[in-house]
């Protein structure tokens, strides 16, 4: 990887990663899709190519392709309410090609219902038309703070029958020292993730957390492969470089405010919901990614590696979000919030409110809501986000004035 | 005759007035009330703690309390739900068992915590891997979790013959609703599609013990009637419900007779009766891995499209009528597969959108009309 940025490396780690999966799929290996939190440690052992829905619905949605799947799907009696990534890949399993690239089908499907409940129906109805097996690693929804034993427990048995599932699916033996290994590995990638993603803390932050998105395909396809962990390596010590210097995220204009953004992107709206915050000096420093794919746990501890898919925050109680979050304000000395209120995903939705209030409470930053979606472009209104981004920019700024007064 | 009318009537109405049925249920028993949230409540342990369970399917309840906490796109029955127990109306309750089968309710449990910290909250998780042996297991920690929650409420142990009289109490009540749904199918005259529903939904709201004593009477009456000849074509409901109930009006409207249902609020609750074999635990784990064909619970196989051509058969039906509730995604989900299969076998089917508080039922008026036509 001699002198390449880790921008360049993530395109050709990405193009790699697709062409990969359909010259397997070309040579009669076997092809799985899978979740985006799945425990894909079990799959990378067995040598498995996966690749992953949501990712590819998220490029579809981002190259602005998204509408003629929704259509056809729509068309096919899928309620305009549902989760657009799975409007958006339930039209592709039958369409196979979009511009925007293109994914083999699939030989398997591995699902893990830690990011919604909403995958499973998802997934049932891709086994059900194509006819293949599927896996589920059911994640218990932690309504006590902690994971408790009983989930870990279940969790972690459900990661041996599905090892029993995968040798009887591949004909092979699994192998347990590669198990060790890729979990070795997975884990570093995930600790470089969330290391690079901390270096936003610096004022101003060298990250443009826009980058978060773009780099996020690759930490969920990547995370159990050396080059993957390289990568984040890479990315970790220029962002420290340029914190070293002092550069902000962009190259021109400066760094005015600090928010995160809760959700998923508006991915057929990117650029327009990226250039809205620029426009006012806002950088997006954080969001609840960089801890969803901290998957650590230790070496060959399957209790560790339960309790690690047990953790990402939408499986967590409302305390814990809230927790959560006011801990983000403060380690990234954040001015305000944005909660993308996303018509697909009422997992994060439906306690958002709440935890909007809480956090206001708690740490007095101020915050928008607005109504938006991960890739149906219809359900995004830029006159509206832009207003409300807006009513941010004076809020942050009053707020920025009276702790100015205060300290004199 | 008389006298089973009478009964029926009497039950109707007790599922039509579940406040009114609640209170009286409370005061004969001398007990108190647990509140079930759907799909699937482990009624037995309430049961054997010596409360009341009550199903808690929200209702025709509009309000604005909720929208505090959930945006206009949340169901109907969890939005009524929410109204309810923020207006005060299940203070009376001595406990709320929440359950997570899909998203929303999992956001349910997590609200409520917050806003009703007066209310005993007990939620719980149902495992979705519960064929597998790993989610027996956890449904049987989590029904002995519930258990331990249910007994510090009644500030004593339950008993392991207690626990068995209840799950055998529920065994009797399912059969029996079994036999009566079989029945109830050969009289199109007596069980309008509104009445057939709220004889059914009485039992959320009564003890189970003295309304499976009513409905065995009903089928006692039931046995000795001839089967009714009216015109009425033949229909199969599926779906979470189907209210609001004057929806259930426009299907007798249209002549049209609910054979039999595949609905989460009526059919699916005694759809399958725990084996026999285990202790009462085991026995209700088994019958969660047992029960198939429901979107609320895993199922690769997607076997409810099956289910409904083998009811479809068994009851001599012409016709599916698929009962949608807005906003329910399990539901959402499944539609376009049953769609595809009916399609295939060339059963008729309908696709009606519901919302428990909906006011103008114009539009399924004009529906079920040309539907109704096409099956003449």
């Amino acid at each position: 990887m001699d002198n390449k940025t880790s921008k360049q490396l993530l395109g050709e780690l990405l193009d790699r990663h697709y062409a990969g999966a359909m010259q397997a799929k070309q040579e009669g290996k076997l092809v799985a899709w899978a979740t985006s939190i799945s425990p894909q440690e079990l799959l990378t052992t067995m040598g498995i190519h996966t690749v992953y829905p949501e990712n590819h619905a998220a490029a579809i949605g981002a190259r602005k392709c998204a509408q003629e799947f929704i259509d056809y799907s729509e068309g096919h009696g899928y309620s305009s309410d549902i989760c657009s990534y799975a409007r958006v890949n339930l039209a592709y399993m039958d369409i196979l090609n979009s511009e925007a690239g293109n994914i083999p089908k699939p030989d398997l499907i591995v699902c893990c219902n830690n990011i919604c409940n909403t995958v499973i129906k998802w997934y049932e109805n891709i086994a059900k038309e194509l006819d293949i097996p599927m896996i589920l690693f059911d994640i218990p929804f932690n309504h006590e703070y902690e994971i408790s034993e009983q989930n870990t427990n279940y969790i972690k048995k459900q990661f041996l029958e599905a090892i029993l599932q995968l040798e009887q699916i591949t004909n092979q033996k699994f192998d347990y020292d590669k198990l060790t290994e890729v979990m070795k590995i997975s884990t570093e990638t995930s600790i470089w993730w969330k290391k690079a993603a901390l270096q936003a803390r610096a004022v101003p932050s060298p990250l443009n957390g826009f980058d978060l998105f773009n780099y996020m395909a690759t930490i969920v396809c990547a995370r159990g492969t050396k080059e993957g962990r390289d990568l984040f390596k890479l990315w970790y010590e220029e962002l420290g470089e340029k914190a070293k210097q002092g550069a902000g995220p962009w190259r021109e204009g400066q760094e005015l405010y600090r928010v995160m953004w809760d959700g998923i992107a508006c991915w057929p709206h990117l650029a327009d919901t990226y250039k809205v915050l620029k426009k006012y000096g806002i950088n997006m420093v954080t969001s609840t990614y960089p801890d969803s794919w901290y998957i650590v746990y230790d070496t060959d501890d399957l209790d560790g590696m339960a309790r690690a898919y047990s953790s990402n925050y939408v499986n967590r109680n409302l305390d814990f979000g809230v927790d959560n979050i006011t801990k983000l304000v403060e380690d990234y000395r954040l001015d305000g919030i944005i909660y993308h209120s996303n018509r697909s995903c009422k997992l994060m939705d439906f306690r958002q409110y709440e935890v909007q209030r809480r956090v206001e409470e708690r740490t007095g930053v101020p915050s928008v809501v607005f109504d938006g979606d991960q890739t149906d472009p219809r359900a995004f209104s830029l006159a509206q986000y832009e207003t409300r981004i807006q009513a941010l920019v004076e809020m942050m700024e009053a707020r920025k004035y009276r702790e100015a007064e205060d300290h004199e | 005759m008389n006298k089973i009318l009478q009964i029926i009537r009497q039950l109707e109405s007790a599922g039509e007035n579940p406040k009114e049925t609640i209170r009286k249920s409370m005061a004969q028993s001398g007990k108190k009330a647990i509140g079930c949230f759907p799909i699937y409540a482990p009624e037995e342990l309430v049961y054997s703690a010596g409360f009341l369970p009550i199903g808690m399917w929200g209702g025709p309840k509009n309000g604005t309390l909720s929208d505090r906490y959930l945006q206009t796109f949340c169901c109907s029955i969890m939005k009524a739900n929410t109204e309810l127990a923020l207006s005060g109306s299940y203070d009376m309750l001595s406990g709320i068992i929440l359950t997570a089968y899909c998203d929303t309710m999992k956001c349910i449990m997590e609200n409520w915590k917050m806003a009703l910290p007066h209310l005993r909250l007990i939620p719980m998780v149902y495992p979705q891997n519960r064929k597998a042996a790993s989610g027996v297991a956890f449904m049987e920690e989590e029904f002995t979790r519930v258990k331990a929650q249910l007994e510090e409420l009644r500030g004593g142990q339950i008993t392991e013959q207690e626990l068995t009289e209840a799950v055998d109490c529920y065994d009797d009540y399912r059969r029996t609703m079994q036999q009566f749904t079989k029945l109830a199918s050969r009289h199109p005259a007596i069980f309008t599609a509104r009445r057939r529903h709220a004889v059914i939904k009485a039992a959320s709201f009564m003890d189970k013990r003295v309304y499976t004593e009513k409905m065995k009477q009903i089928i006692c009456g039931l046995e000795k009637l001839e089967p009714e000849v009216t015109d009425h074509k033949r229909v199969i409901l599926t779906g979470l419900m189907a209210e609001p109930a004057e929806v259930l009006d426009l299907l007798e409207e249209n002549r049209l007779f609910v054979a039999a249902d595949d609905l989460a609020q009526e059919t699916r609750q005694f759809s399958v009766i725990a084996p026999k074999k285990g202790s009462a635990i085991e026995r209700m784990a088994q019958r969660i891995a047992m029960q198939d064909g429901c979107t609320f619970l895993y199922d690769a196989e997607k076997s409810r499209g099956i289910r409904l051509m083998e009811l479809k058969k068994q009851y001599n039906a012409d016709a599916i009528i698929f009962c949608q509730l807005k906003f329910c995604d399990p539901d959402e989900f499944d539609y376009p597969i049953i769609k595809k299969q009916m399609e295939a076998a060339e059963i008729p089917l309908l696709h009606i959108e519901l919302e428990q508080q909906m006011e103008s039922l114009g539009q399924i008026r004009t529906r079920l009309q040309g539907f109704a036509e096409i099956l003449e």
